[in-house]
This record gives structure tokens, C-alpha cells and sequence, in this order.
């Protein structure tokens, strides 16, 4: 089979499952970036906040899942996530081995490590808020809860914007580890193209290439966030101030 | 609840696969960096060519994933006889050997950015006051840029290295029993999840916990004149009048 029939979207071409693959890519780090963000803010805000115990557990979230490979996570996600279901099974009279559904184990997994690194993104933003501008809200009356609405969130956002743009691409990068989990994403799907035909080299350049389109596309768009973000910054220099 | 017995077998069990942990990451830091020292070079060099070969191999191998990088060298290049016929081939069989050089070809494009910057750390005018004194060419570098920017470089550089330790993990997918490879195992073997994950979060956290202090501990050596100097070394405070 040549080249071009391989990569077509004929029958038996590879194009259209590669391109699915892709979109499983997408969505799956998609997913994780969201669960992240939960994750991310609530981690942000123990690790700011002056309970001690709250701040601890905080800090040892970042330190152990910015310092563990990101596989063994998600190990620990997948198979101890299987077992935790495969026993809520057995409690319902089901038998045998349940597994994890795994894109919701890999969003889970790659999620979580995303979290950690998210809390740090928006730890740094919330300090860079400027003090004067959440103590003049409160010197004009607005309460607790719209003042983080209305001040703190919408800052926080722009600051953070530059620092998200890195995890997205860690992210995008740490999804191919979901492989493992019998996904079909890119990586998965790359390599078993490359089982079935015996052209490795090809594959995993195609592949790889499909990786380089996510991320160029992806530092694309953070790129344009951040220009239209900064149009909202009053700049020091030359006309406002 | 503890089982110390099976958490104690577990440790040994991994504490086993250490020194191939090791090995995998002092090999590929440091052939990463002498790469990333030449990639360095062509990148700030005048020649257009050189330049963009280096920008080009940073874009590659820091938009696509690490796993991809290895695959493609230990399934992709051994599917060529030309390869397998070559003098090449007993390295490219080894997968302990492959996995080495897809760390270090991966590290090498973000170590090589990591250097640029500290390189354009260096203030012009040090440089103009180490040719005003006669240096040049190599002593200049040796006495006056390499100081400036590897100090500069560190901190950023620590970052890349403790993120080096957890890519060791991937080289278990091309069948190196390195820590997380046997991680694996165990927890397929005893479906343990959670006891295996903490023995072998343990060790990687210790691990980049150590690499993490030897890197300050350079660090503080190399900035002498930005620490106080020491009370005894002060000189006493003269008497006027």
C-alpha cells in the first residue's frame, strides 16, 4: 500500500481514524483542563488562605503531583479507580472486574496533575492583584462576595491568562500518557497504526506532526486571548495613566 | 489497616530499580545539556541557516510529546534494514539506550532555550569591560559570560531538571524497568494501587527533594557577592571625632 492510500480516508486509509484520534486529543485535554480548573482554584485558595491545616493539605497537593511522574498518576487514577468501582460493583451483586471508563479516568488523572500546576497559575495572579484596588471596594461597601466577583475574578483571569497557556500545552503534552489506558487518542491510535501496517517511522511522524499542529493551534489562540486582554490593561506608558 | 510487610517488600522491590532510574537521568541530563549548549550556539549565531536549523529543533521537540520522541526512536528507526545493518544498531537496540537519547534529545530544546536566556542576561558592558581588560574568545567566555548566565540559567534550569526526573518514567513504556516500570507491575501483580503509588511517590518526591537542594546549594556558591557579608568579615565602624 502506498503512502497516499495509507493516509487516505479510504477504507482502509488511516486519515479519518487519525483525525478522530485528534479530536479525542482535544476533547480529552479539554476535559482535563476544566477539571483542573476546580481543582486548580480550590488548591489556590487553601494555599492563600491563614487556616494552617488548609494550607498544608494545599501545599502537599502541589508538591506530591508536581513531583511524581505524571504516569504513576495516572497508574494510581486508572487502576485504583477500577478497583474502588469493581468493589462498589461487587456491594451491587455485579461480579468481576469493572474497569474505569477511560477517558474519564485519563481527564481525571491529567486533570488532577493540571490542578496542581493551575493552583500555582492562579496563586501568583491572585498576588498580583494590586491590595488598593480590594481595599477600595471595601471602603465603598461592596460586600465579600462582589468584591470577589467584580474585582478579584476578572484580574485573576488576565493575570493568569500567560501561566494557563503553559499548562494547556503540558496538558495537551501529558494526554499522550493516557495511551496507557487503552484510549484511543492520538498517541494510542498512532501506535496502533503503526502495528498494523509495520510503517513506525511514518506513523510516529504523523503523529508527532498532529501533536505539533495542537499545540502551534493552541499557542495561537492563547496568543490572541492575551492581546485582547491586554487592550483592557491601562498601560503606564504614553496616553492614559 | 497498614500492611508494613507488604509496604516494606514493595520499597525494597523499587528501591531495586533505582539505580536504573539514576543512570537513565544523569546519562540524559548531561548529554542534554552539551546538546543544548551547541543548539545555544547556533541559535544566537549570525548565520541564518544555523539559526533556524536550532529554532526549528526547539519548535519540534518541545510541541510534541516525549512519548511520541521515543517511540519513534526505539519502533520507528529499527524498522529500516539500512539501520538495523548499520554500526549504529547496537546502540538503537538497546531500549535502555533509546530511551536515553529521546530524554536528551527532548531536554536538549528546552535546556537550549533555558541558556539562550541567561545568555541574554549577561549586561552588554560586562562584556565590553572583559575586552577593555583584553579577554577574549574562549577566556572571555570562561571568565566572563559563563558565570553571569549560568547563574542566571539556574533557577530555571533546576525547574527542567526536576521535570527530567519524572520523565524518566516514559522509558517503562519502551521496557526499561526503571522505578515507575516496576511501579506498574507490582500493581498489576497485587492490584495494590494505592500502597505501591505511596512507596513510589515516596521515592521520586525524596529524589527531586535532594536534586532540588544540590541545585540552591550551586546556586549559593556561585552568588557570593549577593549575600551580606559575614559579621566577623565586616569591617569595625570607625570612631569619628
Amino acid at each position: 500500500m502506498d503512502t497516499i492510500a495509507m493516509f487516505g480516508f479510504g477504507e482502509r486509509g488511516w486519515g479519518a481514524v487519525l483525525l478522530l484520534a485528534t479530536l479525542t486529543t482535544t476533547l480529552v485535554t479539554l476535559a482535563a483542563l476544566a477539571i483542573g480548573a476546580v481543582f486548580g482554584s480550590l488548591v489556590a485558595w487553601a494555599k492563600l488562605s491563614k487556616n494552617l491545616p488548609a494550607r498544608f493539605i494545599g501545599d502537599a497537593y502541589t508538591t506530591i503531583f508536581r513531583g511524581v511522574p505524571e504516569l504513576l498518576v495516572i497508574y494510581l487514577i486508572y487502576f485504583g479507580g477500577s478497583a474502588l468501582v469493581t468493589q462498589a460493583g461487587s456491594l451491587l451483586g455485579i461480579e468481576g472486574f469493572l474497569g474505569l471508563p477511560s477517558f474519564l479516568a485519563g481527564a481525571l488523572a491529567v486533570g488532577i496533575i493540571s490542578g496542581a500546576y493551575q493552583a500555582e497559575v492562579f496563586r501568583g495572579a491572585y498576588l498580583s492583584v494590586a491590595k488598593g484596588e480590594i481595599e477600595a471596594a471595601r471602603s465603598i461597601g461592596m460586600p465579600k462576595l462582589s468584591r470577589f466577583r467584580h474585582i478579584v475574578v476578572p484580574q485573576v483571569l488576565r493575570f493568569a491568562l500567560p501561566g494557563l497557556g503553559n499548562v494547556l500545552q503540558l496538558s495537551l503534552k501529558d494526554s499522550a500518557l493516557i495511551s496507557v489506558t487503552g484510549l484511543a487518542e492520538l498517541m494510542r491510535t498512532t501506535q496502533v497504526a503503526a502495528g498494523s501496517t509495520k510503517q513506525y517511522f511514518v506513523f510516529y511522524i504523523a503523529g508527532g506532526v498532529l501533536y505539533l499542529i495542537l499545540t502551534s493551534l493552541s499557542g495561537r489562540v492563547f496568543d490572541t486571548a492575551e492581546r485582547r486582554v491586554a487592550k483592557t490593561f491601562r498601560s503606564s506608558i504614553g496616553r492614559g495613566a | 489497616m497498614w500492611d508494613f510487610d507488604f509496604l516494606a517488600s514493595t520499597m525494597l522491590k523499587l528501591l531495586a530499580a533505582l539505580p536504573t532510574t539514576l543512570e537513565l537521568f544523569v546519562l540524559s541530563v548531561s548529554l542534554g545539556a552539551l546538546l543544548a549548549m551547541g543548539l545555544t550556539w547556533m541559535r544566537v549565531s549570525d548565520n541564518r541557516v544555523l539559526r533556524n536549523l536550532a529554532r526549528g529543533y526547539i519548535f519540534v521537540f518541545r510541541g510534541s510529546p516525549l512519548l511520541i520522541q521515543m517511540f519513534l526512536i526505539y519502533y520507528g528507526l529499527s524498522q529500516f534494514p539500512v539501520i538495523r545493518q548499520s554500526f549504529v544498531w547496537p546502540v538503537l537496540r538497546e531500549p535502555f539506550a533509546c530511551a536515553v537519547i529521546g530524554l536528551a534529545l527532548c531536554t536538549a530544546g528546552y535546556a537550549a532555550e533555558i541558556f539562550r536566556g541567561g545568555l541574554m542576561a549577561v549586561p552588554g558592558q560586562q562584556i565590553e569591560a572583559g575586552r577593555a581588560c583584553g579577554l577574549s574568545g574562549f577566556r572571555l567566555l570562561r571568565h566572563i559570560i559563563a558565570p553571569i548566565a549560568v547563574r542566571q540559567a539556574l533557577p530555571a534550569y533546576s525547574t527542567e531538571i526536576i521535570l527530567m526526573v519524572k520523565s524518566t518514567a516514559l522509558a517503562s513504556l519502551v521496557t526499561v524497568w526503571e522505578v515507575t516500570g516496576v511501579a506498574q507491575r507490582l500493581i498489576s501483580q497485587t492490584y495494590r494501587t494505592m500502597e505501591v503509588f505511596l512507596c513510589a511517590a515516596a521515592i521520586y518526591l525524596i529524589l527531586n527533594f535532594v536534586i532540588a537542594r544540590i541545585i540552591a546549594l550551586i546556586e549559593y556558591r556561585l552568588s557570593p557577592h549577593l549575600r551580606s557579608m559575614p559579621q566577623a568579615a565586616q569591617p569595625r565602624p570607625t570612631i569619628v571625632g
